[in-house]
């Protein structure tokens, strides 16, 4: 115990901790209207979309991630915009951005010259090398996401449950989606450093699915998916400090294990509940 | 008799294709149209028009009611029944008051409403259920207390029969005669037979629209309405075999 109380003390650990928790935040938070709505394959699409960015950074000399960040929000608008106008089928536009993204991405890093440094934690996440200035950034994204959230809690509810109808009912429809679309592609940037572009889908999607073992409540998946991500990103970031293996890969072992424990949790609360009902 | 909307040489065509071709309508207060016509036809894409979501190509659609007194119950295949989502909430829905920060609504008069119209339809004990732990039928009500939230005096219907059991086909046309005394409704249906007891009249929508201002119609009239559908006239057989579906199976009507 003393071991860890001690972790605390250290720079990058405490970084490590905050970037978990805003993480969980925004991942739990962005990940249930992503699950909900069924558009997970969207979000991989702009996951990998964003690496183009990634590529163009390193090839320019800027921050990689703010290459990332235009190209993860452009290509959200432009999946959002095919679909919207349904000229393209929706999976084969996805796909598009999805390998466009990364051959972009590829081909602008080996034009760069020398080695690109932190490739890796771009692709496999590094949460203990997040800086000062990111943790502010997602600090400020889960303040937003939160406030968003609180305040248009209805609406995007209605609009994700029945768009047609939340049209017909003179809901701002395009607006929110759009919106919302813009929110996704902003955590997914802002999270890649935390497990990477490759992993970063299971951290929008399992925490969900295992909120959603124990409610069938929006609000409450919400909630309850912020509180399964951060404890799985958090026993996580331990594993990985102490077996001394990639933190990204880690945490999402953590995650699913969690999820695994959870299943087999609600399995045995439905069995007893069963059981009382004579 | 009050018009409620009045729909004037429209045409509706989704890219070069044309869906629906200088149809005339008009509906008013107390009205009740069945609306019939081959898959395809143009019955939802109607429907849409009715309600905004799509834009007359030509033509144009006279409103004498606000948007807000068009109740609308869609087609339950547009439903995702695993969507985290409760029943109230469902219900709470349809409350069309152009509010859209929800976190200063009022919300007891909403509630109030929608748990009133949960017990007016006998479901108000799934109230706190999800969506999807419901049955055809339940969902089907929960979904007639979303569209008659904000009172509406226009009621559209896409094919509320259908994944629904006979019993409730029979109670729900039984609950729309009795709404019928305080709006009027338009109800689109494959099930010729059937809804011809409850309809007064009909309109049979083939690209063209057709309007016959009686609810007893015989296949050689809706043959010259260019509407093949086979009737089985007004008795036991609870469902109609529509010709044109013979080939089809129940899923994934998309009109």
């Amino acid at each position: 115990m003393g071991t860890f109380i001690n972790l605390f003390s250290y720079d990058f650990f405490l970084h490590a901790f905050w970037a978990s928790l805003f993480s969980a935040i925004s991942c739990g938070l962005i990940g249930t209207y992503i699950v909900s709505r069924r558009i997970v394959f969207i979000s991989g699409g702009i996951t990998h979309a964003s690496f183009g960015g990634i590529g163009i950074g390193y090839f320019l000399g800027l921050n990689p991630l703010l290459g990332a960040a235009v190209f993860s929000v452009l290509s959200a608008l432009g999946i959002q915009f095919f679909t919207q106008k349904g000229k393209l089928r929706e999976d084969s536009s996805i796909a598009i951005w999805w390998s466009l993204g990364m051959a972009v991405g590829i081909i602008f890093i080996y034009l760069s010259p020398g080695y690109a440094p932190n490739l890796m934690s771009y692709l496999f996440g590094s949460i203990l090398t997040v800086s000062t200035g990111e943790i502010w950034l997602m600090a400020a994204l889960s303040m937003v996401l939160i406030v968003f959230f609180l305040i248009m809690y209805r609406t995007i509810l209605y609009v994700a449950f029945n768009e047609e109808f939340a049209k017909a009912t003179g809901l701002p429809v395009n607006r929110i989606n759009y919106l919302l679309i813009s929110l996704i592609a902003i955590t997914i940037v802002l999270n890649i450093r935390v497990v990477g572009i490759i992993l970063i889908l299971s951290l929008l999607t399992v925490p969900q699915a295992t909120a959603n073992l124990f409610t069938n409540d929006f609000k409450r998946m919400m909630l309850l998916s912020v509180v399964f991500a951060f404890l799985g990103s958090f026993s996580g970031l331990l594993i990985s400090f102490f077996a001394d293996i990639p933190s990204g890969a880690s945490i999402i072992f953590t995650l699913v294990i969690l999820f695994g424990l959870m299943k087999w949790i609600s399995i045995i609360l439905i069995k007893r509940q069963k059981a009382t009902i004579p | 008799m009050k018009k409620l909307v009045e729909i004037k040489n429209l045409s509706v065509g989704y890219d070069d294709e044309i869906v629906l071709k200088e149809v005339d309508l008009e509906i008013h207060e107390n009205d009740f149209l069945g609306m019939i016509g081959p898959n395809g036809g143009g019955k939802t894409t109607l429907i849409k028009a009715l309600l905004g979501l799509v834009k007359p190509y030509e033509g144009k659609i006279i409103f004498h009611i606000p948007a807000a007194k068009i109740g609308y119950l869609p087609q339950i295949n547009q439903i995702d029944k695993r969507f985290p989502i409760r029943v109230l909430d469902v219900v709470r829905s349809g409350k069309a008051d152009g509010q859209h920060f929800s976190l200063f609504k009022d919300k007891r008069a909403e509630i109030e409403r929608a748990e009133a119209l949960l017990q007016e339809m006998g479901v108000i004990h799934l109230r706190n259920k999800a969506i999807g732990e419901l049955s055809g039928g339940q969902m089907q009500r929960v979904f007639l207390c979303r569209s008659l939230m904000n009172n509406p005096e226009l009621l559209i219907l896409d094919e509320p029969d259908s994944f629904v059991d006979n019993h409730f086909e029979n109670e729900l046309y039984g609950k729309l005669k009795e709404l019928n005394k305080r709006m009027a409704i338009v109800l689109v249906s494959h099930d010729v037979g059937t809804i011809t007891y409850y309809v007064k009249t009909i309109a049979c929508v083939n690209t063209h629209l057709h309007y016959h201002p009686d609810n007893m119609i015989s296949s050689e009239q809706l043959a010259s309405y260019n509407c093949p559908l086979q009737i089985i006239t007004h008795g036991d057989i609870p469902h109609t075999v529509l010709k044109l579906h013979d080939k089809e199976d129940q899923h994934g009507h998309v009109h």
